[in-house]
Order: C-alpha cells, then structure tokens, then sequence
C-alpha cells in the first residue's frame, strides 16, 4: 500500500490519543468492573484502612486505670504473671531491659495528649502499657523476615526462630513495646517455665497476648491475675456484642498515640 | 633406581602405618548411638509415636519443622493422634513429655552425627533447668 508521510502522520497522531484514552474512557464506561492495578493507576490504595478486611478476629484490651490507682499493687502482680510464664530475662541494667508489660507515667504514655493542668492521679500514677497489636502494625511491614506478623485472630506475634535482630522492628514501634536480647538472657531469669522457649541472644521479643493461652481457651495472663475485677477486660474488637465492646461503648477511652494511624488495640479508661 | 632397597622398605613402613588404625579397628563398627527410648516414663504404657520409627530417625527435624510453622503461622494447635492418645505439637509439651531425657534421647545421635540442632538455644528442658538453678 502506497502512503503519504502525511499520512502516516495523521494515523499515528490519532492512534497515540486513542492509546492513551482508551483505559479512561474503559474506565468510565464499565465502571467498577476493572481493578485499579488493572488500569496501571499511580494512586497507592489508601493507607489508613487496615490492610485485611475485618473479616477475622482482633483481640484487644481495655485498661481500667481507675482500677489499677485503686489497687496500687495490681500492676505489679501483672507483670510478675506475664514475666514468669514467658521468661523474661530480669537484667540488672536499664539499658538492657526486657520489658512486655510495663509501667510508664502519664506523658510517655499519652504523648500526644498533654494536659497543661492534669489531674493529681493522671500526675502522680504510672499507667500498665503493653504491645498495642495494632490493626495496622508497622513493625510488621519493616521486617525483612518476616519473623513478626499478625495472626488470624489480629494479635501481632513474633516467630523468634526467624529473628535476626535486625531491630527495624523496634525502630518503626512507636509505643518501645519491644526490647532486644543484648545478652545471653538465661542467666538473668528468675524462674524458668519449661513450656515456654528463654531467648537467645540478638533476638527481639515482646508481649504476644498470650497467644499459646488464648489457643487453649484461657485468658491472656495480665487479664487471669486482676481476677474478676474487669481491671483488664480482654475481648474480640470485631464482634460488635463482645464484652469489650459494650465497655468501650458505655465508657470514655483513650488508645496511645492514635494519631500515627497504627490502629492500637488497647484502649485505655482513665 | 639408587637406593631401591630404602625407598621400597620406607614405603612399606609408611604403608603400614598409616593403615594401622584401619588394621587395628578392622571388624569393629566402633561406637554407636542408643537412643534412649521412654520405658515407665511419659503417658503411661505408650508405645507408639506420632509416626514411624523410621521416618522420626531419618525425618523427625522436618516434621518439628513443619509443626512450628503450623502452630505460629498457620495457628493450627490441634493436637495429633497417635496410638489413641493426642500429642501437642511442640517440642517441649508434646515430643518431650514422653522422651523427657533429652541427654540420652536426642543427644545421643546428634553427638554421634556431630549436629548441633539449635532448639536448645532457646527450649530449655527440665534437666536443664535444675541444672541452672544449681548454679
């Protein structure tokens, strides 16, 4: 076929608009009926949804400090029960502490809530902070292993056989819910539980709710030793007639650090 | 050839010395590891393990592989069966609740087979642990 250079220019000028037209005019015409991805979009689907769909469970908690000020020994008791049964190294140093449920005062709790004139019992007392299992957790997404990740039931646990210890992790909590084994942690542990592993060193770990309890039905230890006392009601936060749920309902809480968009799972009625 | 007479006499001795350790043990298939079975201890009259003798000896670091993934990833903690009795799938709640001495059962084959398997690094077994509070 013979063609003018002309030609050929007008062809290839109309087929170029036509190239690049053609998804979003697809787009328009069978609207929803294409993925984004199909369609080479730039925009990243939105970060602040939670990446699963809250079809699964999301354990969380409820922390009645009203409770705890009334009983000042009870957070105590709290961290003896979790530090025992998972052996958590007691080091004599600050700098290598090991710490999955801990007290902390006010202003490194809630740092995002500060109050000019707070009350003396928000002043004075030390609030029981632990790993938030955030719904979005970024700890999770900087692993490079892979060895921290959110279960079925949304409690974000740590596979301490893949942990290399690169630290990313404790870099991206923004809640220091994680501690790092500087040392050999066996010597420092007051007493062994033989159903649960020590560490080793140059491994991470932190507060797995109680994962090897919750998976024979019992409650996560913290919750066990406040007794019935509801200091610490633990519960499913996606089942809208859970018991935690109707108590984040009829009360006032607060989470640590909700602007960062992690979705923290423990809530906090103070 | 000079000196034939020294070199092949000094060939000879060097032959047989270094095959005497060969001459010495000939016959012998040396030590042997004997993994300690569980007899009176553990669940009661058990005789029969999660599988069979063969595959726990060639595999069994496969299938504790397999039940870590299971249980921490895939949160399947059901127990398994075995001889009409469920075993936990863990090494310290389910393959040492009945082969509790870990010296005579697992490190009796892996000091022969010169592995250093590093469950212990962080499963600590009941032995260990009095031996750590001794100290």
């Amino acid at each position: 076929m013979d063609i003018k250079r002309r030609q050929f220019l007008k062809i290839a000028g109309l087929s170029s608009i036509a190239g690049i037209g053609a998804p979003a005019a697809l787009q328009m015409l069978f609207k929803g009926e294409f993925p984004n991805s199909a369609l080479a979009s730039s925009a990243p689907s939105g970060h602040a949804a939670p990446a699963a769909a809250p079809t699964g469970k999301q354990y969380g908690m409820v922390i009645d400090h009203r409770k705890f000020v009334a009983d000042p020994g009870l957070a105590q008791k709290c961290i003896d029960a979790c530090h025992s049964i998972h052996n958590v190294p007691n080091f004599p140093s600050r700098k290598d502490e090991i710490k999955w449920i801990w007290e902390t005062p006010y202003e490194n709790a809630f740092t995002s809530l500060p109050n000019q004139y707070a009350s003396e019992e928000v002043e004075k007392s030390r609030f029981l902070v632990l790993c938030n299992h955030c719904a979005d957790p970024p700890c999770v997404r900087v692993c490079p292993t892979k060895a921290t990740y959110k279960n079925k039931d949304g409690i974000v646990l740590m596979d301490f056989h893949r942990c290399i210890g690169c630290r990313f992790c404790m870099a991206a909590c923004p809640f220091g819910s994680r501690s790092f084994n500087w040392q050999d942690p066996r010597p420092f542990i007051k007493k062994y539980n033989p159903d649960f592993p020590t560490r080793m060193r140059g491994v991470v770990e932190k507060c797995n709710f109680c994962a090897e309890r919750i998976a024979k039905d019992k409650e996560p230890a913290c919750v066990e030793v406040c007794g019935g006392n509801k200091a610490i009601v633990f519960g499913d936060l996606n089942d809208g007639h859970s018991e935690i749920r109707m108590i984040l309902k009829e009360n006032f809480t607060v989470q640590r650090k909700p602007e960062l968009g992690t979705l923290p799972s423990v809530f906090y009625i103070i | 050839m000079y000196d034939a007479g020294k070199i092949i006499a000094g060939l000879a001795i060097f032959l047989i010395l270094m095959l005497s350790p060969f001459l010495y043990n000939r016959g012998d298939a040396g030590l042997q590891p004997n993994p300690v079975k569980p007899v009176a201890e553990g669940p009661e009259g058990v005789k029969e393990c999660v599988k069979d003798t063969q595959y726990m000896r060639t595999s069994h670091m496969v299938l504790i592989n397999e039940w870590r993934d299971e249980v921490l990833r895939e949160g399947k903690r059901e127990q398994v069966p075995a001889g009409g009795k469920m075993y936990e799938k863990s090494l310290m709640m389910g393959c040492l609740a009945c082969h509790t001495d870990k010296k005579k059962f697992c490190d009796e084959c892996h000091t022969y087979a010169s592995v250093t398997p590093y469950c212990w690094d962080c499963h600590i077994t009941r032995d260990q642990i009095k031996e750590l509070e001794k100290l």
